[in-house]
């Protein structure tokens, strides 16, 4: 009977993990529908490949070679050794160890090896980034936005991730230890291949095999429990990217980048008035409902993509080192804008869930409390940002939303600016010229 | 003298052009991008294009409205403006504002208005394949330019080698700037801002921009946009260095080196 305690402590660890992770996607999920739908459903052939391209072969990650090619090495590294994991999960659920060696022959130790080669350059990769943090501290990590939990968070990825392979590692190099030396001690088969962990063997040198065994168990039990731990922590990270980043580009816009969205309600309001028909005069339908907001001031105006987009956000920075308002030292930073949208979407969540499915006005709202006027104002509409995102996010298209709040809504635009409208409505330009003189330039040709 | 032709007067006579010139507002207007304007229409007329302009029947795109915020002008100018165009069944127009540009093409279209927009440097590259266009090669011959990327011609809508194409046709020595292409700085003017003072920092867009051309030590710096051109012009003369380096339309060049 005792032998079977590590076994259901290993499902029921894995059963909570899992549940917990799910609740807290669903969250996510219900959160990012609290925005407007919108109609990204069509061309899904584009949008496979759009996905294929950017967020599984990672195109636009390389464009910047140094961080592009470091973050390959993670990404791969990730996807290979979770094949191992499979292994892992079937291995504490029936008590087992190496359960697929026995089925792989060859293949299995094959296997094994290029684990430990990716094992080893990912924890190389992961000191480099950590270096890049803290080291070199590149501008782009230590912009205002990024101090408090962002840096945080950033660097307990990395350790996360550093402890995660040397686990990995140590507990390949005390498996091989055993195997080599103790060829007849129970559970441990002679399997695999171990190009990297074999430099750890002189460790354990003169050690019994029970204390070898302890660390083997030790460190398999940590890894997996780490695997969990961090499942369980994308939900309050950054890094939930390494999900998010595929329907992100799924859903990416795929029109020419300069054709800003139309707005319907808009529309509307315009058709109505544009149309002979309609009585200028007439009542307003009192059973209508409340017509709908122009624009943003808070997160439930969005639409679904814009609050993906800020889910997916891994924080890295390259919208704001390219934007040219932030290099000339203005207030607007693209992934500030990103980080304000999804830290009061999470409250605005956090506020629902509390108050039994109903959000609870809380006096805040995402314009003023988070994103400011005068770093809307600051938007050169250049593309910058979006063009750079590795995973297509579009910090430009909230800007947008924001911006049309604030004129239609507040009337809050700057002074020159409803000079340049008030242009547009009288004389058809922006400056105060004669739309009947628009042709004098001939006169001189 | 030149006589341009207007679309009323054209189809009053039962004609149909090829093109619509949509000039654009900088281009109706503003003193330096009537010569721009100018010199389009000069090599339109050189290469025996069938074209014509609105004239007084054009109106703002309202791409400064919608960027500024305006969602309700913009419709309101947007739809006025496809009335004219539908009216006259206009099916191919080009422009040398690449916000004019982007406008048309890409968000006339949910409206109601579906055209081929393109812009002039496509236009005139376009003519240059067919043979209609001669580039003559002195005058510029070994200058170094520099082409700054319009936002809403570049990144906006994927077109950098129209321009590039056209500069090397010159003869002259196109150098790039640090950022180019898809990764080439704004000059300060997109999204309404050309309309209003910068918000607070420690530099003009425009400023950074221009150091970053004179980096590259060109003799010109051309560029494919009315608003972008103010910008540099105002970037080189706060660097005093308006005699020394011109800021020059792609569509100047070529009329210029044609002696037009």
């Amino acid at each position: 009977m005792i032998d079977f305690i590590p076994n259901v402590l290993f499902v029921i660890l894995l059963v909570t993990a899992v549940t917990i992770f799910t609740k807290n996607i669903l969250k996510i999920k219900n959160n990012i529908y609290l925005g407007k739908s919108i109609h990204r459903n069509d061309d899904k052939p584009e949008r496979w490949k759009n996905m294929a391209r950017i967020a599984l072969g990672q195109s636009k990650m390389v464009k910047r070679p140094v961080a592009g090619l470091l973050h390959v090495v993670v990404y791969v590294g990730f996807l290979v050794i979770n094949i191992e994991l499979l292994e892992i999960i079937v291995d504490g659920v029936f008590g087992t160890h190496r359960i697929f060696a026995p089925h792989l022959g060859g293949l299995y130790n094959a296997l094994i090896a290029v684990f430990e080669v990716f094992a080893f350059l990912v924890l190389v990769s992961v000191i480099i980034f950590w270096i890049r943090r803290n080291v070199i501290r590149l501008n782009r990590f230590w912009k205002n936005e990024m101090k408090g939990w962002p840096k945080l968070d950033a660097d307990l990825i990395l350790y996360f991730e550093i402890v995660l392979m040397s686990l990995f590692l140590t507990m390949n190099g005390a498996d091989l230890y055993i195997q080599t030396n103790f060829p007849t001690a129970e559970h441990y088969l002679q399997a695999g291949s171990f190009p990297v962990s074999q430099y750890l063997t002189p460790v354990f040198k003169g050690m019994a095999l029970d204390s070898v065994i302890l660390i083997e168990r030790a460190a398999w039990w940590m890894h997996i429990v780490g695997i969990f731990i961090f499942l369980n922590y994308l939900y309050y990270s950054k890094h939930l990217h390494i999900l998010l980043a595929f329907p992100n580009t799924f859903f990416a816009n795929l029109k020419a980048k300069g054709g800003f969205a139309n707005n319907p309600t808009v529309t509307a309001e315009v058709k109505l008035m544009m149309d002979p028909e309609s009585d200028p005069y007439a009542a307003p339908d009192v059973s209508a409902d409340e017509p709908d907001k122009f624009g943003a001031s808070d997160v439930m105006d969005l639409n679904r993509v814009q609050l993906l987009n800020a889910y997916t956000c891994t924080e890295c920075g390259r919208c704001t080192s390219e934007c040219p308002a932030n290099q000339t030292g203005k207030l607007l930073s693209p992934r500030k804008i990103m980080m304000d949208t999804r830290d009061r979407l999470t409250e605005v969540g956090d506020n629902i869930s509390k108050n039994k499915g109903v959000f609870v006005p809380d006096g805040k709202q995402l314009l003023n409390d988070y994103i400011t006027a005068e770093e809307l104002w600051a938007c050169t509409s250049c593309n910058a940002c979006v063009e750079t995102c590795p995973i297509d996010i579009d910090p430009l298209s909230i800007i947008m939303t924001m911006r049309q709040y604030l004129v239609m809504e507040e009337s809050a635009a700057p002074t020159d600016l409803n000079n340049m409208m008030g242009n547009i409505e009288n004389n058809g330009a922006p400056w105060p010229f004669n739309q009947q003189d628009r042709l004098n330039w001939v006169q001189d040709l | 003298m030149i006589k341009v032709p207007t679309l009323a007067e054209l189809t009053a006579q039962g004609k149909t052009p090829e093109i619509l010139f949509w000039v654009g507002c900088a281009g109706s207007f503003d003193e330096r991008a009537k010569k721009i304007t100018k010199a389009f229409v000069k090599l339109l007329h050189n290469t025996g294009v069938s074209y014509a302009v609105l004239g007084a029947e054009e109106s703002c795109t309202g791409d400064p409205a919608k960027r500024a915020g305006n969602e309700f002008l913009f419709q309101m100018q947007a739809v006025t403006n496809i009335e004219v165009l539908n009216g006259y069944g206009v099916k191919r127009i080009v422009t040398a504002c690449p916000h004019c540009f982007n406008t048309l093409k890409n968000e006339y279209p949910d409206l109601g208005g579906t055209y081929e927009v393109i812009h002039h440097t496509q236009l005139l590259k376009e003519l240059l394949d067919g043979g209609k266009l001669t580039i003559e090669t002195g005058s510029y011959k070994g200058k170094k330019i520099t082409f700054h990327d319009p936002c809403y011609l570049g990144r906006a809508n994927n077109v950098y080698e129209a321009p590039r194409d056209l500069i090397q046709k010159l003869d002259a020595e196109l150098v790039e700037m640090k950022n180019c292409k898809a990764k080439g700085l704004c000059c300060g003017a997109g999204g309404a801002q050309m309309f209003k003072e910068p918000e607070k920092g420690n530099k003009d867009v425009n400023i950074e921009r221009t150091e970053q051309a004179l980096e590259v030590k060109p003799d010109i710096i051309a560029a494919g946009c009315p608003f972008c051109n103010t910008m540099l012009t105002d970037g080189i003369k706060n660097k005093e260095k308006e005699g020394e380096i011109p800021v020059m339309d792609i569509a100047e060049l070529i009329a210029n080196a044609k002696d037009l």
